[in-house]
């Protein structure tokens, strides 16, 4: 195995990770301190990349459209707060689970009806277009830098949110005792929306940058927020610090997994029979994961400390 | 008055056929997910055949009802079985997903009907579980890439990295070009495929440059295809590792890696058994009505459908609509007696058409247009590698 392989691997690794804390972030904010189960999640992750190409081709210019685009997500984020979120807080999870489940078949077809079934492609400026040589094999394309800076960026600001300022403290004390915090005599309704619109606009940041990867595409979503889920559970749920560790693993594992599977099955077993495991294997990974952490702490690795 | 005349035209209309009982099509494609597409685009090749045909075949009415199968072999079984049964159609085609078609394949062909593959070709249905009862107006799987095994002989590559979907097609596909390419396989990434498919490529372009291979060949069917290309040039791998793909670049991408100014797909090489270039006056009347009603290029997916439905009509007419008689509808869907947009062919013996094979080139039309064109011919009436594996009675 060289060197340099395992380094752009673990690069490719860190950017999936951190598009996965993105989405995860949110999802941890929204299920620690509003004790709401919100599988719509997603479809804010791809109405962010629907927004996202939309202006991309409006204005001409990606990064224009990417901040044009993250209030217009945040917006939406509160919209579906007040509309749906917010009269099954009081019920319990499954009937949550029931009403934002239909929130991504009416948010898919809604989309359908307005983009139409077929994704859209979202053109990046030249300058993102190339590529970055890191020294010695090493050559990354600019654009996944550019993730991982963003990504950076996020989980940075989160961080300063989170722990140094008065709206990052209600938060926290939201997710340890949310009575108390309602005792004290704070806006609790207010935070919560807020809660959810942040959440909004980090997974709608990770739809915009993952789409001019992939593209912008119904049901995008949906294959992320699974994934989101594992990331959540691994990490501790409503513990951001744990889903920032955990999405940085996940993404390590699975991209590292479909990298170098194969290679090591390959040490055990014949050749043919490492290219059929491989891929299988590589695909339960993360599943595996999740499962010897919830059996062996089942509260999760960074659990928020609750009295 | 006006009512009484329509209700007096209707009144003739239901009474006018001497063939009142319609014959009614079972078309399985998937309208949902990102393939929604692919589904979309074989939809509108099925309403352009019906207006071709008037909708009917020579006195029979024909009619097409139309099921999703939501790009899951489960769910594709599960609507199969509702056609069969509740709607009781004659013909049951479509299927874009080999995985989707072998778990229907029973439920059509043990309730009596007709099966007609537009897509799909297993290379299981190819050999030991073949039937009477199916035909195929596409291709079985593997032949598309041993044409490309072949070109890439021809074009003296002598080592190559081969990606594909972990699904039925794509083992297949892989299986394809191992078989006729003669250099060394350098390596193989069998990706996460279905609903929830794993579309970001990056570490598995990263060991595709690694291996140091002289070319990858991949294939990537719907909306994946996009994606693909596009990480594979913002990776910057076009002068490292030259691409060779099927079913990846083709009518579905194509104008959307033009709206979004993909100019280095132009040149860009695949093979097929059909092209909107094949001059043949079917094909003709078929791309441009279809350019005139959609705006774009059909895709071999609008191609193939098309056929499926002239194919089914020919039998239907051959036999004056009577559907009883299976035997008569099977032997006139043999003779293959229509105008197929990719020129005649023949069936062979279990089934699937013996056709020629086409190496196409992406290239600018007179409009700036980006399409596919006929570069050369690499097979001629191809026969496929499972035909033998078949016995039919």
């Amino acid at each position: 195995m060289d060197f340099s392989l395992l380094v752009i691997q673990t690069l490719n690794g860190l950017q999936l990770g951190l598009l996965l804390f993105l989405v995860a972030s949110g999802l941890t904010l929204v299920f620690g301190i509003l004790d709401f189960v919100n599988l719509a999640h997603g479809s804010l992750y791809m109405l962010g990349a629907f927004f996202c190409a939309t202006l991309t081709y409006a204005f001409g210019n990606f990064l224009l459209a990417v901040i044009v685009s993250l209030p217009i997500v945040a917006i939406l984020g509160l919209v579906l707060e007040r509309v749906l979120a917010r009269p099954l807080y009081m019920r319990d999870h499954l009937d949550h689970v029931l009403g934002t489940f239909g929130a991504i078949l009416v948010i898919d077809t809604l989309v359908h009806l307005i983009w139409g079934p077929e994704g859209i492609q979202v053109p990046l400026p030249d300058w993102l277009q190339g590529q970055v040589p890191l020294g010695g094999d090493v050559i990354v394309p600019t654009f996944r830098l550019l993730i991982i800076g963003s990504g950076l960026g996020a989980a940075g600001l989160l961080f300063w949110l989170v722990n140094y300022t008065r709206l990052g403290m209600l938060i926290r004390t939201g997710a340890s005792n949310r009575t108390m915090v309602s005792a004290l005599g704070i806006n609790i309704e207010m935070l919560f929306a807020l809660v959810f619109a942040l959440g909004a606009a980090l997974a709608g940041l990770a739809g915009m940058l993952i789409a001019p990867i992939t593209e912008a595409a119904i049901g995008m979503g949906n294959n992320i927020i699974i994934t989101a889920f594992v990331v959540i559970i691994v990490g501790g749920i409503g513990s951001m610090k744990g889903a920032f560790i955990a999405a940085l693993m996940i993404g390590l594992i699975d991209t590292l997994g479909r990298s170098f599977l194969d290679d090591i099955f390959k040490l055990a077993m014949s050749t043919e029979a490492a290219e059929t495991s491989a891929p299988a294997v590589s695909a339960m990974l993360i599943y595996i994961i999740m499962a010897a952490v919830l059996a062996v702490r089942p509260q999760g690795l960074f659990p928020p400390k609750v009295r | 008055m006006k009512r009484i005349a329509s209700l007096a035209l209707a009144a003739t209309m239901l009474t006018a056929p001497a063939h009142a009982e319609a014959v009614k099509i079972g078309f399985v494609t998937t309208l949902t997910t990102g393939a929604a597409v692919i589904g979309k685009e074989m939809e509108n090749a099925v309403n352009l055949a019906m207006e071709h045909l008037g909708g009917m075949a020579g006195d029979t009415k024909l009619e097409v009802i139309f099921a999703d199968d939501q790009f899951a072999p489960d769910v594709g079984k599960q609507v199969t079985d509702k056609l069969v049964k509740q709607d009781d159609v004659d013909f049951v085609t479509g299927f874009i997903w080999s995985h989707v078609l072998l778990a229907s394949r029973k439920s059509a062909l043990d309730g009596g009907k007709f099966l007609i593959s537009a897509n799909a070709g297993p290379s299981q249905i190819a050999g030991k579980l073949c039937d009477k009862n199916f035909f195929s107006t596409s291709w079985q799987n593997d032949q598309t890439p041993m044409a490309m095994g072949e070109v890439l002989n021809q074009q003296g590559v002598k080592s190559l990295y081969i990606m594909a979907p972990n699904y039925a097609a794509g083992k297949n596909m892989v299986a394809g070009v191992e078989r006729t390419f003669k250099g060394e396989v350098k390596g193989k990434d069998l990706t996460k495929w279905g609903a929830d498919a794993q579309l970001d490529f990056s570490a598995e372009l990263a060991k595709a440059k690694a291996s140091g291979a002289d070319g990858l060949f991949v294939f990537y069917p719907g909306a994946a295809g996009g994606a693909f290309i596009k990480q594979y040039h913002q990776a910057g791998l076009k002068d490292v590792i030259p691409l060779y793909t099927v079913f990846t670049v083709d009518g579905l991408s194509i104008p959307r890696l033009q709206a979004a100014d993909f100019e280095s797909v132009l040149g860009s090489r695949s093979t097929g058994h059909w092209d909107p270039s094949l001059d043949n006056a079917a094909n003709q009347k078929f791309v441009a009505d279809f350019k005139a009603q959609f705006g774009t290029y059909p895709s071999n997916y609008a191609a193939q459908s098309y056929d499926a439905i002239m194919l089914i009509a020919s039998a239907v007419k051959a036999t004056g609509g009577d559907m009883s008689d299976m035997d008569a509808v099977r032997a006139a869907l043999m003779a293959a007696d229509y105008d197929s947009v990719r020129g005649d062919y023949t069936y062979g013996s279990n089934h699937f058409p013996v056709q020629d094979f086409y190496l196409r080139e992406v290239v600018a039309d007179a409009d700036g247009t980006w399409t596919t064109k006929v570069v050369a011919t690499v097979f001629e009436d191809h026969v496929d590698s499972y035909a033998s594996e078949c016995k039919l009675d």
